[in-house]
């Protein structure tokens, strides 16, 4: 009975190895297609970001977006790929007791100004219709390479905005209003024109969330730093300064962004958590049905970094190395080298054709050097 | 007397009374329409239907494909059929709206003196030369020679080859269904060398649906007017590295006739810097077994960025930039390889990213170590490091490896880098881009007017609309002679200028007379079908 009932159970458990081992390979198979699947297209990053208001108590939206801009380049987005766009200068106002820094923390901690800023639209050049402008792509012929946004199909763009906002606007320096229909449709407008594979806004403004409500285009993720009627707080005030230095919801994406490297993991899941109801007293909120994916497959870095999809290069081509001409080149840059002139400095500072050119450029012909010039030819 | 007055101030009365209404009538009748016409927002009238209608539109490609018979290659009797012509069509199944059919007109006919004395000769090169002197080859056409089936031309187990210049030869058959089999041979070759459903697919990606599971390798260059190409050599160490490349000598002889191979696709600007102390923004990993550095696949992301930034190399021109970045390791890190996912070292130990550019890692040979002190010159093998670059450059274009039908030799591309119908491929791939996203730019600025029922339309977007007739265009989507290359840039010039509305319409003497003149002659000469 025992000897019977063996061969079935030893093949029984032949079977199970055999589907087990398919199973693996299979899976293997699997999780390498999934893998692709939940990885985003892109090939490249930009970030646009805007602070929109002006004068000096409004210090701390200025400090909000250097202190974002400062993270997105951390994490790898080069300065030809971010388009900053500061309404007004605080680090050179002159109020600023501390010129040429812009701190975002108490105690002047941490100096987003930094040294290698680069500030792309300045002051009056932050308008609704520049920055229309910009992310529709329609920037008048002549503008340089800096202030363009030259993102295509295959880009993931992060656009951070602060500064005034109420129930559907946001205010540009006191002067304009831009709705959140006009927003929508400038998305609207670029998705047309396939300028974004996926797009991240972010907002940091009162009645935050009114912004993305009207969005209708297809792979935008929002999120805003409180909702429709309330008002979203600052941080905190530094004595020595005078003002407000940072906004509570960007002062804790912050903290969050300073914990992530570029090979992080963290998903955007966890950005959604970032600042609860308790420590930012507003309500964050964030908009997902867009989006195609799924928020915990979504890596902070695909928006805020720029890790770029590489691919080994296993093949080449062959070449006809062209000896002749290699030595007769070779021989060119001896006779070259031979027959330059040894090299000396230029005159620094040429005193006697600094007088000349002074004498010869006297406004009238008959007047005298002792009496019209204070240079006397010695 | 009271009474005429009276009669008097009731004649006023009514005269009044008409005057009113005259001038009430005049009012109406003129004075509404005059004020509806003049207040109305100006909207200059688009070609509507016609913009509609491109949806709706079948594009044909068409590939002349010319096949010669020698003498032997099949039997006599189907030798004597000759000359005539098999029209095979076929669909290409991609999700898009727009019907894309692929034809192949093959024109059967017997071989000429010549031909079959340089199909006679010893080698298939050498038959190539000799069939290559008398004519020049109209683009995106092919020729196939069939030679005798036992024919010492191919290598025995070979039954056909494929050359680098729009040529192949197939080996015939002594069967009585030979023409069949031979046609559906010549159809895997010509699908080889010119249209795949793969070459389309990644030209018109970002107007399909997005297919999650298919590889995302299909991610070439989008068209564009011109490109510009960076070569950089990254020298972190130069205390130990003293580090020479004949750039402008390389360049000259090797990269210039590749990209003059492949001017069609765009205006090339080349440059070329060296950066000093610039590292890798990873640490390599020593391998006590090779004692040697290595990188592994997953750190390569991360490489680029914190290079890029000091590359400074997209200031001047608005053309997207390639950059290529020849790395030459410090002394404390060499040598360095690069390792795939396996773990094997690269042989090329060179990667690069999808419409970015491309990074080798160069090792210092270990023999300069031992004679001299620091630092050491190091002469760069131009030739090598070329090799990689042009390979690395081929592969962001989209120009990849053909699917070889079974035994066939392949000749690899000549001295240039590139074969003549791979840029035949990647000029179609391009056309067909254009296309779209001229088709898409229009529809989606039609439906967009149509919803904003009171938005002003000037003049000049009117005129870049009815000077776009896409329709004729697309209907006859064929090569004739040299004008292909024209169109390309005519029809890339109208995909960015869609995208961009300037003022002006290409007037007479510019591409578009010149594009719609070669479309008549082409139409007239084609057996007129839908």
């Amino acid at each position: 009975m025992a000897a019977n009932s063996f061969r079935p159970r030893v093949l029984t458990a032949l079977a199970g190895l055999l589907a087990l081992s398919f199973g693996s390979l299979a899976d293997s198979r699997i999780e390498d297609q999934a893998e692709q699947f939940f990885r985003s297209g892109h090939t490249n990053n930009w970030a646009v970001l805007v602070c929109t208001s002006r004068f000096w108590f409004n210090y701390r939206h200025v400090a909000n977006t250097l202190s974002v801009y400062r993270s997105v380049k951390r994490l790898g987005i080069p300065d030809s790929h971010i388009v900053l766009m500061l309404a007004d200068d605080m680090a050179c106002n002159a109020r600023n007791p501390k010129p040429a820094t812009v701190f975002s923390h108490k105690n002047m901690e941490l100096n987003v100004y930094g040294d290698d800023v680069e500030v792309d639209y300045r002051s009056y050049e932050v308008t609704v219709e520049n920055f229309l402008r910009v992310l529709t792509g329609r920037v008048p012929p002549g503008t340089p390479r800096s202030k363009r946004l030259l993102s295509d199909d295959r880009s993931n763009i992060l656009i951070y905005m602060t500064g005034h906002g109420g129930n559907g606007f946001l205010k540009f320096q006191d002067s304009e209003e831009i709705t959140n229909i006009e927003l929508a449709d400038a998305f609207e407008q670029m998705w047309q024109k396939r300028r974004y594979n996926e797009l991240l806004f972010i907002i940091d403004t009162c009645q935050g969330a009114s912004m993305y409500e009207r969005f209708y285009s297809p792979n935008i993720m929002a999120l805003a730093s409180s909702q429709v009627g309330e008002d979203s707080l600052s941080h905190q005030p530094d004595p020595a300064i005078g003002v407000h230095l940072m906004d509570r919801y960007t002062f804790y994406v912050l903290e969050f962004l300073e914990e992530i490297n570029p090979a992080s993991q963290t998903n955007m899941n966890d950005l959604f958590q970032v600042c609860p109801k308790s420590l930012c007293v507003s309500t964050p909120g964030h908009r997902t049905d867009l989006f195609q994916r799924d928020p915990k497959n979504v890596l902070i870095t695909d928006f805020f970094g720029s890790v770029r999809k590489v691919e080994i290069t296993t093949e080449t081509i062959s070449l006809q190395p062209d000896l002749g001409i290699m030595e007769s080149s070779n021989k060119e840059d001896q006779i070259d080298e031979e027959r330059m002139e040894p090299l000396k400095y230029a005159e620094q500072l040429p005193v006697a054709q600094i007088i000349h050119q002074r004498l010869l450029a006297l406004p009238c012909p008959w007047c005298t050097p002792q009496h019209d010039c204070l240079i006397r030819e010695d | 007397m009271a009474a005429a007055g009276a009669a008097a101030t009731d004649l006023e009365v009514v005269r009044g009374k008409r005057a009113a209404l005259f001038f009430a009538a005049v009012a109406i009748v003129l004075g509404l329409p005059l004020w509806w016409k003049t207040t109305e927002t100006y909207r200059a009238p688009l070609p509507y239907s016609q913009i509609s209608g491109l949806n709706a539109l079948q594009l044909r490609l068409m590939v002349p494909v010319t096949v010669v018979f020698t003498r032997d290659s099949v039997p006599l009797d189907d030798q004597e059929k000759l000359p005539f012509t098999v029209v095979h069509e076929r669909e290409i199944p991609l999700k898009y709206k727009m019907k894309i059919k692929c034809r192949f007109q093959k024109a059967y006919r017997r071989a000429l003196d010549h031909e079959e004395e340089a199909l006679s000769l010893g080698s298939v090169q050498e038959a190539e030369t000799m069939l290559a002197e008398p004519q020049e080859q109209a683009e995106g056409s092919l020729t196939v020679y069939v030679i005798s089936e036992h024919s010492p031309l191919l290598p025995q187990d070979m039954m056909s080859y494929i050359g680098p210049k729009r040529t192949a030869v197939m080996r015939g058959i002594m069967h009585r269904e030979a023409f069949n089999i031979i046609g559906r041979r010549i159809i895997q070759v010509a699908q080889a060398m010119s249209l795949t459903e793969d070459v389309l697919a990644a030209a018109l990606a970002d107007h399909l649906p997005e297919d999650k599971w298919s590889s995302d390798k299909r991610r070439p260059l989008k068209s564009s007017l011109g490109y510009e190409i960076t070569f950089s050599l990254l020298n972190p160490d130069p205390k130990s590295h003293d580090v020479h490349w004949d750039i402008e000598g390389a360049v000259r002889r090797y990269v210039q006739p590749f990209l003059n191979a492949l001017s069609a696709a765009g205006n090339f600007s080349v440059d070329s810097q060296i950066l000093y102390y610039a590292m890798l923004g990873v640490n390599p990993r020593f391998d006590p077994a090779s004692s040697s550095y290595y990188l592994a696949s997953h750190s390569l992301p991360h490489v680029i960025n914190p290079v890029e930034s000091r590359l400074g190399s997209s200031a001047a021109s608005l053309y997207p930039v390639l950059n290529f970045l020849l790395y030459v390791p410090e002394l404390a890190h060499s040598p360095l390889y690069i390792q795939d996912k396996d773990g094997a070292p690269v042989a090329t130990n060179a990667f690069h990213s999808p419409r970015w550019g491309g990074i080798m890692v160069y090792n210092v040979d270990p023999k300069a170590y031992n004679a001299s002190k620091l630092p050491v010159r190091v002469e760069v093998d131009m030739v090598r490091v070329m090799e990689v670059f042009l390979a690395q450059l081929r592969l962001l274009f989209g120009i990849a490896q053909p699917q070889l039908p079974p035994k066939c030799l392949f000749s690899g591309p000549k001295s240039e880098g590139l074969m003549t119908w791979e840029l035949d491929r990647l000029l179609w791939a391009r056309s067909v881009e254009n296309l779209a996203t001229a088709t898409t730019t229009l529809t989606s600025l039609a439906q967009l007017l149509g919803k904003i029922s009171n938005i002003v339309i000037k003049d000049d977007v009117a005129s870049e609309t009815t000077c776009a007739p896409l329709r004729r265009i697309s209907t006859r989507l064929t090569s004739s002679g040299s004008r292909f290359g024209t169109w390309i840039q005519a029809l890339s010039s109208l995909k960015s200028r869609s995208l961009q509305p300037r003022s002006g319409c290409p007037s007479t003497g510019g591409t578009w007379t010149q594009m719609l003149g070669v479309l008549s002659a082409t139409s007239s000469r084609l057996p007129s079908s839908a």
